[in-house]
Protein backbone atom coordinates (compact mmCIF):
# COMPACT_ATOMS: atom_id res chain seq x y z
CA UNK A 1 0.00 0.00 0.00
CA UNK A 2 1.15 3.51 -0.76
CA UNK A 3 2.01 5.43 2.36
CA UNK A 4 0.86 9.00 2.82
CA UNK A 5 3.83 11.31 2.52
CA UNK A 6 4.41 13.75 5.33
CA UNK A 7 6.57 16.51 3.91
CA UNK A 8 8.41 19.32 5.70
CA UNK A 9 8.30 22.54 3.68
CA UNK A 10 11.44 24.62 4.05
CA UNK A 11 11.40 28.26 3.06
CA UNK A 12 14.66 29.68 1.83
CA UNK A 13 15.36 33.39 2.11
CA UNK A 14 18.88 34.20 1.04
CA UNK A 15 21.10 31.59 2.67
CA UNK A 16 18.83 30.92 5.64
CA UNK A 17 15.58 29.18 6.39
CA UNK A 18 12.57 31.17 7.49
CA UNK A 19 8.95 30.55 8.36
CA UNK A 20 6.14 32.89 7.37
CA UNK A 21 2.62 33.46 8.63
CA UNK A 22 0.04 34.14 5.95
CA UNK A 23 2.98 34.39 3.51
CA UNK A 24 4.34 37.37 5.45
CA UNK A 25 6.57 38.17 8.36
CA UNK A 26 9.42 35.69 7.74
CA UNK A 27 11.10 34.51 10.94
CA UNK A 28 14.61 33.07 10.75
CA UNK A 29 14.61 29.43 11.81
CA UNK A 30 18.10 28.25 10.99
CA UNK A 31 20.67 27.02 8.56
CA UNK A 32 19.40 24.76 5.76
CA UNK A 33 22.23 22.20 5.86
CA UNK A 34 21.79 21.73 9.60
CA UNK A 35 18.03 21.30 9.16
CA UNK A 36 18.53 18.73 6.42
CA UNK A 37 20.96 16.70 8.51
CA UNK A 38 18.26 16.50 11.18
CA UNK A 39 15.63 15.52 8.63
CA UNK A 40 17.96 12.84 7.20
CA UNK A 41 18.32 11.34 10.67
CA UNK A 42 14.58 11.41 11.14
CA UNK A 43 14.10 9.67 7.77
CA UNK A 44 11.50 12.10 6.51
CA UNK A 45 9.49 11.06 3.47
CA UNK A 46 10.34 14.01 1.27
CA UNK A 47 11.23 17.69 1.42
CA UNK A 48 9.88 20.73 -0.35
CA UNK A 49 12.30 23.63 -0.58
CA UNK A 50 10.88 26.96 -1.67
CA UNK A 51 12.92 30.11 -2.23
CA UNK A 52 10.37 32.76 -1.32
CA UNK A 53 12.33 35.71 -2.71
CA UNK A 54 13.55 34.24 -6.00
CA UNK A 55 10.57 35.26 -8.12
CA UNK A 56 10.12 38.67 -6.53
CA UNK A 57 13.75 39.60 -6.93
CA UNK A 58 13.69 38.29 -10.53
CA UNK A 59 17.06 36.73 -9.83
CA UNK A 60 15.98 33.15 -10.55
CA UNK A 61 17.04 30.09 -8.56
CA UNK A 62 20.25 30.25 -6.47
CA UNK A 63 21.77 27.17 -8.09
CA UNK A 64 24.84 26.91 -5.84
CA UNK A 65 22.80 27.03 -2.65
CA UNK A 66 20.32 24.50 -4.04
CA UNK A 67 23.15 22.16 -5.07
CA UNK A 68 24.71 22.35 -1.59
CA UNK A 69 21.39 21.46 -0.03
CA UNK A 70 20.54 18.71 -2.55
CA UNK A 71 23.88 17.02 -1.99
CA UNK A 72 22.99 16.47 1.66
CA UNK A 73 19.52 15.04 1.05
CA UNK A 74 18.96 11.29 1.11
CA UNK A 75 15.28 11.78 0.57
CA UNK A 76 13.43 13.17 -2.44
CA UNK A 77 13.40 16.93 -2.75
CA UNK A 78 11.19 19.29 -4.70
CA UNK A 79 12.46 22.80 -5.34
CA UNK A 80 10.48 25.88 -6.23
CA UNK A 81 11.17 29.58 -6.49
CA UNK A 82 12.10 31.75 -9.44
CA UNK A 83 11.80 29.01 -12.05
CA UNK A 84 10.56 30.31 -15.37
CA UNK A 85 12.44 28.37 -18.07
CA UNK A 86 13.04 24.75 -19.07
CA UNK A 87 16.78 25.39 -18.92
CA UNK A 88 16.53 26.37 -15.25
CA UNK A 89 14.55 23.17 -14.63
CA UNK A 90 17.16 21.07 -16.39
CA UNK A 91 19.86 22.59 -14.21
CA UNK A 92 17.90 22.02 -11.02
CA UNK A 93 17.05 18.40 -11.87
CA UNK A 94 20.70 17.87 -12.80
CA UNK A 95 21.99 18.87 -9.36
CA UNK A 96 20.07 16.18 -7.52
CA UNK A 97 16.62 17.68 -7.06
CA UNK A 98 13.80 15.29 -8.04
CA UNK A 99 11.02 17.73 -8.82
CA UNK A 100 10.58 21.29 -9.86
CA UNK A 101 7.78 23.36 -8.37
CA UNK A 102 6.33 26.09 -10.51
CA UNK A 103 3.68 28.59 -9.58
CA UNK A 104 3.82 32.15 -10.95
CA UNK A 105 5.53 31.05 -14.17
CA UNK A 106 2.83 28.43 -14.78
CA UNK A 107 0.16 31.11 -14.48
CA UNK A 108 2.01 33.61 -16.62
CA UNK A 109 3.00 31.10 -19.32
CA UNK A 110 0.98 27.89 -18.94
CA UNK A 111 2.77 26.30 -21.92
CA UNK A 112 5.74 25.81 -19.60
CA UNK A 113 3.90 22.97 -17.81
CA UNK A 114 3.44 20.90 -20.98
CA UNK A 115 6.98 21.54 -22.15
CA UNK A 116 8.39 20.51 -18.78
CA UNK A 117 6.24 17.37 -18.60
CA UNK A 118 7.31 16.33 -22.09
CA UNK A 119 10.97 16.92 -21.35
CA UNK A 120 11.27 15.60 -17.78
CA UNK A 121 8.14 13.49 -17.27
CA UNK A 122 5.09 14.48 -15.23
CA UNK A 123 6.53 12.97 -12.05
CA UNK A 124 9.10 15.78 -11.98
CA UNK A 125 6.63 18.64 -12.39
CA UNK A 126 4.76 19.98 -9.38
CA UNK A 127 2.44 22.90 -9.89
CA UNK A 128 1.97 24.89 -6.73
CA UNK A 129 -1.37 26.63 -6.33
CA UNK A 130 -1.67 29.31 -3.66
CA UNK A 131 -5.25 30.06 -2.75
CA UNK A 132 -6.87 32.89 -0.80
CA UNK A 133 -10.50 33.72 -0.19
CA UNK A 134 -11.76 36.95 -1.74
CA UNK A 135 -13.80 39.45 0.27
CA UNK A 136 -16.89 37.71 -1.08
CA UNK A 137 -15.67 34.39 0.28
CA UNK A 138 -14.81 32.88 -3.09
CA UNK A 139 -11.56 30.95 -3.50
CA UNK A 140 -9.07 32.62 -5.81
CA UNK A 141 -5.63 31.62 -7.07
CA UNK A 142 -2.86 34.07 -6.23
CA UNK A 143 0.56 34.35 -7.82
CA UNK A 144 3.86 36.02 -6.94
CA UNK A 145 4.05 34.69 -3.37
CA UNK A 146 0.40 35.47 -2.78
CA UNK A 147 0.69 39.15 -3.64
CA UNK A 148 -1.10 39.13 -6.97
CA UNK A 149 -4.74 38.28 -7.59
CA UNK A 150 -5.28 36.23 -10.75
CA UNK A 151 -9.06 35.80 -11.02
CA UNK A 152 -8.38 32.08 -11.61
CA UNK A 153 -10.75 29.61 -9.98
CA UNK A 154 -8.63 27.00 -8.14
CA UNK A 155 -10.74 24.05 -9.32
CA UNK A 156 -10.61 25.06 -12.97
CA UNK A 157 -6.91 25.90 -12.72
CA UNK A 158 -6.11 22.57 -11.02
CA UNK A 159 -7.87 20.68 -13.81
CA UNK A 160 -6.06 22.73 -16.39
CA UNK A 161 -2.60 22.14 -14.93
CA UNK A 162 -3.32 18.42 -14.68
CA UNK A 163 -4.40 18.32 -18.33
CA UNK A 164 -1.22 20.12 -19.31
CA UNK A 165 0.89 17.46 -17.62
CA UNK A 166 1.49 18.48 -14.00
CA UNK A 167 2.31 15.32 -12.06
CA UNK A 168 1.36 16.74 -8.72
CA UNK A 169 -0.43 19.72 -7.24
CA UNK A 170 0.79 21.45 -4.12
CA UNK A 171 -2.24 23.22 -2.73
CA UNK A 172 -1.59 25.95 -0.18
CA UNK A 173 -4.09 27.99 1.77
CA UNK A 174 -2.49 31.41 2.17
CA UNK A 175 -4.64 32.36 5.18
CA UNK A 176 -3.72 29.17 7.02
CA UNK A 177 0.04 29.38 6.33
CA UNK A 178 1.97 29.38 9.59
CA UNK A 179 -1.15 29.52 11.75
CA UNK A 180 -1.14 25.84 12.80
CA UNK A 181 -4.96 26.02 12.91
CA UNK A 182 -5.46 23.01 10.62
CA UNK A 183 -5.76 22.68 6.85
CA UNK A 184 -8.54 24.20 4.74
CA UNK A 185 -10.34 20.88 4.33
CA UNK A 186 -13.07 22.29 2.12
CA UNK A 187 -10.48 23.51 -0.38
CA UNK A 188 -8.62 20.18 -0.30
CA UNK A 189 -11.87 18.30 -0.92
CA UNK A 190 -12.78 20.46 -3.91
CA UNK A 191 -9.40 20.16 -5.61
CA UNK A 192 -8.96 16.44 -4.92
CA UNK A 193 -12.40 15.65 -6.29
CA UNK A 194 -11.63 17.57 -9.49
CA UNK A 195 -8.28 15.93 -10.25
CA UNK A 196 -6.60 12.53 -10.44
CA UNK A 197 -3.00 13.50 -9.85
CA UNK A 198 -1.62 13.50 -6.32
CA UNK A 199 -2.57 16.56 -4.27
CA UNK A 200 -0.25 17.77 -1.50
CA UNK A 201 -2.14 19.68 1.18
CA UNK A 202 -0.29 22.66 2.63
CA UNK A 203 -1.00 25.55 4.95
CA UNK A 204 -2.19 25.21 8.52
CA UNK A 205 -0.90 21.91 9.92
CA UNK A 206 -0.39 22.13 13.66
CA UNK A 207 -0.78 18.58 14.95
CA UNK A 208 -0.66 15.11 13.48
CA UNK A 209 -4.46 14.76 13.61
CA UNK A 210 -4.53 17.51 10.94
CA UNK A 211 -2.76 15.11 8.57
CA UNK A 212 -5.46 12.51 9.03
CA UNK A 213 -8.16 15.12 8.38
CA UNK A 214 -6.46 16.28 5.16
CA UNK A 215 -6.17 12.70 3.92
CA UNK A 216 -9.80 12.04 4.76
CA UNK A 217 -10.66 15.10 2.64
CA UNK A 218 -8.77 13.68 -0.34
CA UNK A 219 -5.14 14.77 0.02
CA UNK A 220 -2.51 12.26 -1.08
CA UNK A 221 0.29 13.89 0.81
CA UNK A 222 0.55 16.48 3.55
CA UNK A 223 3.07 19.27 3.93
CA UNK A 224 3.83 21.28 7.05
CA UNK A 225 6.19 24.10 7.91
CA UNK A 226 5.59 25.76 11.28
CA UNK A 227 4.68 22.45 12.92
CA UNK A 228 8.14 21.03 12.17
CA UNK A 229 10.18 24.10 13.09
CA UNK A 230 8.37 25.72 16.02
CA UNK A 231 7.83 24.32 19.46
CA UNK A 232 5.51 25.46 22.25
CA UNK A 233 3.29 28.50 22.66
CA UNK A 234 6.16 30.97 22.18
CA UNK A 235 7.17 29.35 18.92
CA UNK A 236 10.72 28.54 19.95
CA UNK A 237 12.69 27.17 17.03
CA UNK A 238 13.09 23.40 17.27
CA UNK A 239 13.27 21.13 14.26
CA UNK A 240 11.16 18.04 14.78
CA UNK A 241 9.37 15.33 12.83
CA UNK A 242 6.83 12.88 14.25
CA UNK A 243 7.85 9.28 14.75
CA UNK A 244 6.63 6.70 12.28
CA UNK A 245 4.64 5.04 15.06
CA UNK A 246 2.80 8.32 15.76
CA UNK A 247 2.19 8.98 12.08
CA UNK A 248 0.80 5.50 11.63
CA UNK A 249 -2.03 6.37 13.99
CA UNK A 250 -3.39 9.02 11.61
CA UNK A 251 -2.23 8.33 8.04
CA UNK B 1 35.02 0.96 -9.98
CA UNK B 2 31.28 1.54 -9.80
CA UNK B 3 30.48 3.66 -12.82
CA UNK B 4 27.35 5.76 -13.12
CA UNK B 5 26.23 6.40 -16.67
CA UNK B 6 25.66 10.09 -17.31
CA UNK B 7 23.65 10.63 -20.47
CA UNK B 8 22.17 13.94 -19.43
CA UNK B 9 19.45 12.97 -16.96
CA UNK B 10 19.34 13.78 -13.30
CA UNK B 11 20.15 12.30 -9.93
CA UNK B 12 23.80 11.56 -10.49
CA UNK B 13 24.76 13.75 -7.54
CA UNK B 14 22.43 12.00 -5.12
CA UNK B 15 23.53 8.57 -6.33
CA UNK B 16 27.26 9.24 -5.92
CA UNK B 17 26.64 10.97 -2.57
CA UNK B 18 24.79 7.97 -1.21
CA UNK B 19 27.47 5.57 -2.46
CA UNK B 20 30.10 7.73 -0.75
CA UNK B 21 28.06 7.69 2.46
CA UNK B 22 28.12 3.87 2.48
CA UNK B 23 31.81 3.78 1.68
CA UNK B 24 32.08 3.39 -2.09
CA UNK B 25 33.85 5.62 -4.52
CA UNK B 26 32.05 5.89 -7.81
CA UNK B 27 32.79 7.54 -11.11
CA UNK B 28 30.52 9.27 -13.54
CA UNK B 29 30.93 8.28 -17.19
CA UNK B 30 29.73 10.59 -19.91
CA UNK B 31 31.81 9.17 -22.79
CA UNK B 32 32.30 5.59 -24.08
CA UNK B 33 35.95 5.26 -23.03
CA UNK B 34 35.04 6.10 -19.42
CA UNK B 35 33.01 2.88 -19.26
CA UNK B 36 35.86 0.58 -20.27
CA UNK B 37 37.10 -0.36 -16.80
CA UNK B 38 33.73 -0.32 -15.07
CA UNK B 39 33.38 -3.22 -12.65
CA UNK B 40 29.77 -2.31 -11.87
CA UNK B 41 27.45 -0.09 -13.85
CA UNK B 42 24.53 2.02 -12.68
CA UNK B 43 22.12 3.29 -15.32
CA UNK B 44 19.98 5.95 -13.63
CA UNK B 45 17.41 8.12 -15.30
CA UNK B 46 14.49 10.42 -14.88
CA UNK B 47 12.20 11.70 -17.57
CA UNK B 48 10.28 10.40 -20.51
CA UNK B 49 11.29 7.27 -22.42
CA UNK B 50 12.05 8.69 -25.86
CA UNK B 51 13.87 11.73 -24.48
CA UNK B 52 16.04 9.39 -22.37
CA UNK B 53 16.68 6.94 -25.20
CA UNK B 54 17.65 9.75 -27.57
CA UNK B 55 20.10 11.11 -25.03
CA UNK B 56 21.59 7.69 -24.37
CA UNK B 57 22.10 7.10 -28.09
CA UNK B 58 23.41 10.64 -28.49
CA UNK B 59 26.00 10.06 -25.75
CA UNK B 60 27.73 7.48 -27.97
CA UNK B 61 27.80 5.00 -25.08
CA UNK B 62 25.26 2.49 -26.43
CA UNK B 63 27.72 0.15 -28.23
CA UNK B 64 30.07 -0.14 -25.27
CA UNK B 65 27.14 -0.51 -22.85
CA UNK B 66 25.75 -3.33 -24.99
CA UNK B 67 29.12 -5.09 -24.91
CA UNK B 68 29.66 -4.54 -21.19
CA UNK B 69 26.20 -5.67 -20.19
CA UNK B 70 25.42 -8.50 -22.62
CA UNK B 71 28.87 -9.92 -23.46
CA UNK B 72 31.14 -9.11 -20.52
CA UNK B 73 28.17 -9.46 -18.18
CA UNK B 74 29.24 -6.65 -15.88
CA UNK B 75 26.83 -6.39 -12.89
CA UNK B 76 24.44 -3.59 -13.79
CA UNK B 77 21.77 -1.71 -11.87
CA UNK B 78 19.01 0.18 -13.65
CA UNK B 79 17.03 2.80 -11.76
CA UNK B 80 13.59 4.16 -12.70
CA UNK B 81 13.82 5.36 -16.32
CA UNK B 82 17.13 3.46 -16.50
CA UNK B 83 15.12 0.30 -15.77
CA UNK B 84 12.62 1.18 -18.51
CA UNK B 85 15.42 1.76 -21.04
CA UNK B 86 16.64 -1.81 -20.38
CA UNK B 87 13.37 -3.20 -21.79
CA UNK B 88 12.31 -3.65 -25.42
CA UNK B 89 10.26 -0.47 -25.38
CA UNK B 90 7.62 1.56 -23.60
CA UNK B 91 4.05 2.67 -24.09
CA UNK B 92 5.42 6.10 -23.26
CA UNK B 93 7.35 6.35 -26.51
CA UNK B 94 8.02 4.91 -29.94
CA UNK B 95 11.76 4.30 -29.81
CA UNK B 96 13.09 0.80 -29.12
CA UNK B 97 14.80 0.26 -25.76
CA UNK B 98 18.11 -1.51 -25.14
CA UNK B 99 16.34 -4.87 -24.97
CA UNK B 100 18.53 -6.29 -22.20
CA UNK B 101 15.48 -7.41 -20.28
CA UNK B 102 12.74 -9.54 -21.88
CA UNK B 103 10.08 -7.09 -20.80
CA UNK B 104 8.02 -4.12 -21.88
CA UNK B 105 7.20 -0.87 -20.11
CA UNK B 106 3.51 -0.11 -19.65
CA UNK B 107 1.39 2.61 -18.05
CA UNK B 108 -0.73 2.30 -14.93
CA UNK B 109 -4.24 1.61 -16.13
CA UNK B 110 -6.56 4.54 -15.46
CA UNK B 111 -9.24 3.08 -17.74
CA UNK B 112 -9.97 0.10 -15.50
CA UNK B 113 -9.16 2.19 -12.44
CA UNK B 114 -10.39 5.73 -13.16
CA UNK B 115 -9.82 6.90 -9.60
CA UNK B 116 -6.19 5.75 -9.50
CA UNK B 117 -3.93 8.77 -9.15
CA UNK B 118 -1.03 8.63 -11.56
CA UNK B 119 1.94 9.18 -11.20
CA UNK B 120 2.42 6.65 -8.43
CA UNK B 121 4.24 9.01 -6.14
CA UNK B 122 5.68 8.32 -2.74
CA UNK B 123 6.83 5.60 -0.39
CA UNK B 124 5.57 2.12 -0.91
CA UNK B 125 6.31 -1.15 0.77
CA UNK B 126 7.94 -3.90 -1.30
CA UNK B 127 7.67 -7.65 -0.99
CA UNK B 128 10.35 -10.14 -1.98
CA UNK B 129 9.35 -12.62 -4.70
CA UNK B 130 12.60 -14.57 -4.69
CA UNK B 131 15.83 -14.60 -2.78
CA UNK B 132 18.82 -12.72 -4.06
CA UNK B 133 22.12 -11.36 -2.80
CA UNK B 134 20.74 -7.90 -3.56
CA UNK B 135 18.04 -8.33 -0.93
CA UNK B 136 20.23 -9.95 1.73
CA UNK B 137 19.02 -9.10 5.24
CA UNK B 138 15.86 -7.40 4.07
CA UNK B 139 14.08 -5.63 6.93
CA UNK B 140 10.39 -5.95 7.70
CA UNK B 141 8.38 -3.19 6.08
CA UNK B 142 11.11 -2.30 3.65
CA UNK B 143 9.93 0.70 1.68
CA UNK B 144 11.20 2.78 -1.19
CA UNK B 145 10.45 6.07 -2.85
CA UNK B 146 8.63 5.80 -6.19
CA UNK B 147 7.79 8.51 -8.72
CA UNK B 148 6.54 7.05 -12.00
CA UNK B 149 3.59 6.62 -14.34
CA UNK B 150 4.98 3.58 -16.17
CA UNK B 151 6.29 0.28 -14.88
CA UNK B 152 8.02 -2.78 -16.31
CA UNK B 153 6.13 -5.94 -17.14
CA UNK B 154 8.54 -8.86 -17.62
CA UNK B 155 7.82 -11.80 -19.95
CA UNK B 156 8.88 -14.17 -17.16
CA UNK B 157 7.48 -13.57 -13.70
CA UNK B 158 10.52 -15.45 -12.38
CA UNK B 159 12.53 -12.29 -13.11
CA UNK B 160 10.55 -10.34 -10.49
CA UNK B 161 12.66 -9.68 -7.42
CA UNK B 162 10.45 -7.24 -5.51
CA UNK B 163 6.81 -6.51 -5.96
CA UNK B 164 4.67 -3.57 -4.82
CA UNK B 165 1.00 -2.80 -4.98
CA UNK B 166 -0.63 0.35 -6.24
CA UNK B 167 -4.39 0.46 -6.53
CA UNK B 168 -5.39 -2.89 -7.96
CA UNK B 169 -2.06 -3.22 -9.76
CA UNK B 170 0.69 -5.41 -8.43
CA UNK B 171 3.77 -4.42 -10.32
CA UNK B 172 7.46 -5.25 -10.47
CA UNK B 173 9.27 -2.91 -8.10
CA UNK B 174 12.54 -4.64 -9.01
CA UNK B 175 13.69 -7.27 -11.48
CA UNK B 176 16.74 -9.47 -11.37
CA UNK B 177 17.93 -11.45 -14.36
CA UNK B 178 21.50 -12.67 -14.77
CA UNK B 179 23.87 -9.77 -14.29
CA UNK B 180 21.08 -7.19 -14.29
CA UNK B 181 19.11 -5.85 -11.38
CA UNK B 182 16.68 -3.03 -11.99
CA UNK B 183 14.54 -1.01 -9.62
CA UNK B 184 11.51 1.11 -10.35
CA UNK B 185 12.11 3.11 -7.16
CA UNK B 186 14.89 5.53 -6.31
CA UNK B 187 17.35 3.91 -3.88
CA UNK B 188 19.40 7.12 -3.84
CA UNK B 189 16.38 8.89 -2.32
CA UNK B 190 15.20 6.12 -0.01
CA UNK B 191 17.55 6.87 2.92
CA UNK B 192 18.14 3.78 5.11
CA UNK B 193 16.51 1.37 2.64
CA UNK B 194 18.34 2.77 -0.36
CA UNK B 195 21.67 2.51 1.47
CA UNK B 196 20.92 -1.10 2.31
CA UNK B 197 20.10 -2.01 -1.31
CA UNK B 198 23.04 -0.13 -2.83
CA UNK B 199 25.39 -1.71 -0.30
CA UNK B 200 24.20 -5.16 -1.29
CA UNK B 201 24.59 -4.30 -4.96
CA UNK B 202 28.08 -2.91 -4.39
CA UNK B 203 29.25 -5.67 -2.06
CA UNK B 204 27.55 -8.83 -3.19
CA UNK B 205 26.03 -8.63 -6.66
Amino acid sequence: MLKTRVIPTLLLLGEGLVKTTGFRDPKYVGDPINAIKIFNDKEVDELILLDIAATKGAKGPAFDTIADIAGECFMPVAYGGGISTVEQMRRILGIGIEKVVINSAAIESPGLIATAAREFGSQAVVVSIDVKKTLLGRYEVRSRSGTKATKLDPVAWARQVQDMGAGEIMLTSIERDGTMRGYDLDLIGKISAATNVPVIAAGGAGKIADFGAAVASGADAVAAGAMFVFHGPHRAVLITYPSRADLKTVV
Amino acid sequence: MITIVDYGTSNLGSMSNMLRKIGYVSRIASAPEQLEDATKIILPGVGSFDAGMKKLVGSGMVPVLNRKVTEERVPTLGVCLGMHLMTRGSQEGVLPGMGWLPATTVRFDQVEQPTLRVPHMGWNQVHACKSSVVTTDMADETRFYFAHSYFVRPDNTSDILLEAQYGASRFAAALERGNIVAGQFHPEKSHRFGMWLLKNFAERF
